[in-house]
């Protein structure tokens, strides 16, 4: 029979030390008499082990180390026997770590969620007061908490890493941790400290009585995530019975009170509020164009997202009309901004196209998708949605009066030219049509829809090359 | 107007906040302050500092920064035609009560917001300040929630953005002709915009550029938005199909609901209802399994005519009831995606089937082991020695489920 020894303090490597010595030993669970603490010897020094003879290395499945390292602070005095059997029956069976359905395994898994749950009760509960000159470089803090487990250790480097600002010490019954000018020490536990009284419990009272809403009361959600055994060390619980007692005579003054009439401000303040800042133009501008597709956006059909208008100046001699929005342009009400934006943005900018000078629209002004689990599918527009929408290009071309439209895509050409037939042999060549010359090319997606890198290369070509074309009829068009 | 102390102030300002329901603080980059010159840190998951009666998780300093507020939004304890008591922090008081509540573990972080005053624009500025001034003058690596203002402008967006973990915007009712019927002065197309304009900036921060260098970060922990239920008509399916659009648009980490409840000096155009917090619960629920069950939204809520959701079992449970002909599901043998299905299956606990059915044949009891609710799972599985029989198929199954009626209070 061994009988191991493990020290209060450092105690999860002291038994992964000590574990690992016994297993490469081949020293079986039940020769093993583990003890805890208690002696001086036991605190400081690791434990005594006779020499033991070692066979071949240890392997231990990487899940094992850290539920053993979280085991290792419960307080139940055979949780080092419990994490040894299971240490002695991984090194047949490796794969056992995953097979939650194993009573030991299960019986392990509950004592490290309740390290953990007490690690994440402390980290939430200890209340520090200031015990020193709220004046000085480093302020000083002090807190009592009472933990279940042996938690004080491995809890300290977290309050380190978080109030590193200032100095803190926090008492336990076991242990007491502090940390002065960036360095965690550790001294005896002993019994609650007289703390001096912290004038910021009183705002901080004032605040929990405020945040809480009589008309929800909720008292088991409470106690279960804040059970009553923390409550004498949390300066706010004492508040609670008595926010508990009047919570429903608060929440029925609410109901009962009768409406009262607005204070005299609210009609001034909304009087202002509500006049408009313009007077109604007499024809119709960009802004009642924008304001018309605001309102329309409003009562957006299913399936299909915000109106999106073009962007760019009024005077633009170059009107560029795409496809319809996409995701990405119905988020942000803006065309052209998505991927094939990207793409078309970097093109026009190789092919001498000032983008910020030309006006850019789309032909179908709202995006049409259909939804597939989280995601927004791009439709395409059918003739339904190019009739529907033609009314709004018409508008912009009416206040725009473009030298040269630059369609682009099949959508556009139908709406502009009449017709989408043959886009590919049509590209690259200006047609006449009521609203004036129109240049015809393809939509940049097609570019991003074509599956090998070469083809797409070679289309980029293409395509840069049209509108290389399309800016040099327009600066003809200008200076003739 | 006399001047209010701090301790008034702080009263009248949290009363005020209390009806936002987000107090997350989990999910933003890790930080800590070893260094010594800093405070705060935030490793992932939030912290619950402490709870209030009404059962509220209180991780953040929730606050406004002023109750006073030009607009006159019917649900809103602030709105303008309110006989609230009005009050307003000055920047140094927020960043003082922020830093003392944190440096004594009362909490993780600020929660900002604010009632409109003279223009949007001036209300962001005064909270950008202030979260400006906690991370560039104190140093603070904590949780910062800033609540942005749709019309402000997007250069305070960004701004804001930068300094905090979390931004959001609130849809505040499902629908638009809502919004319009109780909030005159907000306008959903531009809330809507601002979200957008959000996640364009989240989504920039992903990408690093032809050095590798990354872009500063922006609201690290993403944005969520909030919807008021109870308060206009709308059925749980438009809520919920609300949710899915903002969800998919928008990219959003949370849909925030919260039930109408009374607040003092309510207006005249809404009732003063009990808050339904059963139907708060049901839609959390139902937004959980779109989000991690792969639920559609129709399933869900095709379980019922009116299209809301069966008040009295939860709606996965609902949904099994209905499909019976996909039951009962072999723990032994089934998908991932049909156990997620059973009721009384959580995603641990089909994790923990998943990697321990590799080792063993499952019995009833293993399943109880692994986390499983059996008392609810148990006409929906098969396992070892273990069939429902004719349970699956019985006709008085949704009333075991069902809780009794409840006899009505009869004062």
């Amino acid at each position: 029979m061994h009988a191991v020894r493990m020290p209060t303090r450092g105690t999860a490597t002291a038994w992964r030390n000590a574990a690992r010595d016994l297993a490469r030993a081949g020293v079986p669970p039940e020769e093993v008499d583990w003890l805890y603490g208690d002696t001086e010897a036991g605190l400081f020094a690791a434990p005594a082990l006779p020499d033991l003879p070692r066979t071949a290395p240890l392997t231990v499945p990487r899940d094992f180390v850290p539920l053993s390292e979280t085991v290792a602070w419960h307080s139940a005095p055979d949780r080092f026997a419990r994490l040894y059997a299971m240490l002695w029956r991984l090194r047949d069976a490796p794969g056992l770590i995953h097979d939650r359905a194993d009573p030991d395994l299960a019986h392990l898994r509950r004592l490290e969620k309740s390290v953990r749950r007490d690690l994440h009760k402390m980290h939430a509960f200890v209340r520090f007061r200031e015990i020193g000159d709220p004046h000085a470089p480093r302020r000083r803090f002090a807190a009592w908490f009472e933990p279940d487990h042996h938690i004080t250790e491995p809890v300290a480097p977290f309050f380190a890493r978080r109030f590193g600002d200032m100095d803190w010490i926090i008492v336990t019954p076991d242990l007491t941790a502090r940390f002065d000018d960036g360095e965690i020490s550790f001294e005896p536990g002993g019994t609650k400290p007289p703390l001096p009284e912290d004038a910021t419990e009183e705002l901080w009272g004032t605040y929990f009585r405020s945040i809480f809403n009589p008309a929800r009361l909720k008292v088991r959600a409470m106690t279960s995530e804040m059970p009553r055994k923390y409550w004498k060390n949390l300066p706010e619980a004492g508040l609670i019975p008595d926010m508990i007692a009047s919570a429903q005579a608060r929440s029925d003054a609410m109901r009962a009170a009768a409406p009262t009439p607005a204070p005299k401000r609210a009609a001034r303040v909304l009087e202002r509020l509500h006049t408009p800042r313009v007077s109604p133009p007499m024809t119709l501008s960009f802004d009642d164009l924008r304001r018309k597709a605001e309102e329309d956006s409003r009562t957006a059909r299913e399936g299909y997202g915000r109106i999106v208008l073009g962007e760019g100046p009024p005077d633009a001699a170059l009107m560029i009309v795409g496809e319809q929005p996409g995701d990405v342009e119905d988020r942000e009400g803006r065309p052209f901004v998505g991927p094939a934006g990207q793409v078309f943005d970097r093109e026009a900018a190789l092919a001498g196209i000032d983008r910020g000078a030309a006006y850019v629209t789309n032909a179908v002004k709202q995006f049409k998708f259909s939804l597939r689990g989280k995601r927004r599918i791009h439709q395409s527009p059918g003739k339904g949605d190019i009739e529907h929408a033609r009314w709004w290009l018409d508008r912009e071309v009416e206040l725009i009066r473009p030298r040269l439209i630059l369609a682009m895509g099949g959508t556009a050409a139908e709406t502009l030219t009449g017709t989408r037939a043959g886009i590919l042999k049509r590209r690259g060549r200006i047609e006449e049509t009521g609203v004036g010359p129109v240049f015809l090319t393809v939509h940049p997606s097609y570019i991003l829809r074509l599956p090998d890198a070469a083809a797409q290369e070679a289309e980029t070509e293409t395509f840069r090359a049209d509108l290389a074309a399309a800016q040099a009829h327009l600066e003809e068009l200008l200076a003739a | 107007m006399t001047s209010l102390s701090l301790d008034r102030k702080l009263a009248i300002l949290s009363d005020a906040a209390k009806y936002d329901a987000s107090c997350a603080s989990s999910g933003t980059s890790r930080r800590d302050s070893r260094g010594g010159k800093s405070l705060g840190s935030t490793e992932g998951s939030g912290i619950c500092h402490a709870y209030a009666p009404d059962g509220r998780c209180i991780s953040l300093l929730k606050i406004l920064l002023t109750n006073f507020c030009i607009y006159d939004c019917a649900y809103c304890v602030n709105r303008v035609s309110s006989n609230v008591e009005r009050a307003r922090f000055s920047v140094e008081e927020v960043v003082s009560l922020t830093l003392e509540f944190y440096r004594r573990n009362y909490i993780e972080g600020l929660f900002l917001s604010s009632g409109i005053i003279r223009s949007p624009a001036a209300t962001m500025e005064e909270m950008v300040r202030i979260a400006r001034t906690l991370r560039e003058v104190h140093h603070f690596r904590g949780y910062i929630h800033l609540k942005t203002i749709p019309d402000a402008d997007p250069r305070l967006i960004a701004e804001a953005g930068r300094h905090a973990d979390r931004l959001s915007i609130n849809v505040e009712l499902p629908t638009d002709t809502s919004v319009r019927a109780f909030a005159p002065e907000k306008d959903p197309e531009t809330i809507r915009g601002a979200m957008g304009r959000v996640h364009e900036a989240r989504t920039a921060t992903k990408d690093r550029s032809h050095t590798g260098r990354r872009p500063p970060r922006f609201a690290p922990a993403g944005q969520s938005t909030q919807m008021i239920v109870g308060a206009d008509g709308s059925n749980d399916a438009a809520i919920l199909g609300q949710s899915n659009r903002l969800y998919a648009g928008y990219g959003l980490k949370r849909v925030y609901y919260s039930a109408f409840s009374p607040i003092p000096d309510a207006t005249a155009k809404l009732p003063l209802i009990r808050p339904p917090l059963e139907r708060e619960h049901r839609l959390y629920q139902a937004d959980w399994l779109m989000r991690f069950y792969g639920f559609d939204v129709d399933e869900i809520t095709a379980a019922t005519p009116d299209g809301n959701l069966d008040l009295t079992i939860d709606p996965k449970l609902a949904w099994a009831l209905a499909h019976r002909e996909h039951f009962p599901v072999d723990a032994n043998r089934a998908t991932r995606e049909m156990l997620l299905r059973v009721p009384g299956f959580g995603t641990k606990t089909v994790g923990r089937i998943l990697s321990s059915r590799r080792h063993r044949t499952l019995g009833f009891e293993d399943l109880t082991r692994l986390g499983a609710l059996m008392k609810k799972a148990r006409p929906f599985v098969t396992a070892r020695g273990w069939s429902p029989g004719g349970l699956t198929d019985s006709a008085d199954l949704r009333a075991r489920f069902a809780p009794p009626p409840e006899q009505l209070a009869l004062f």
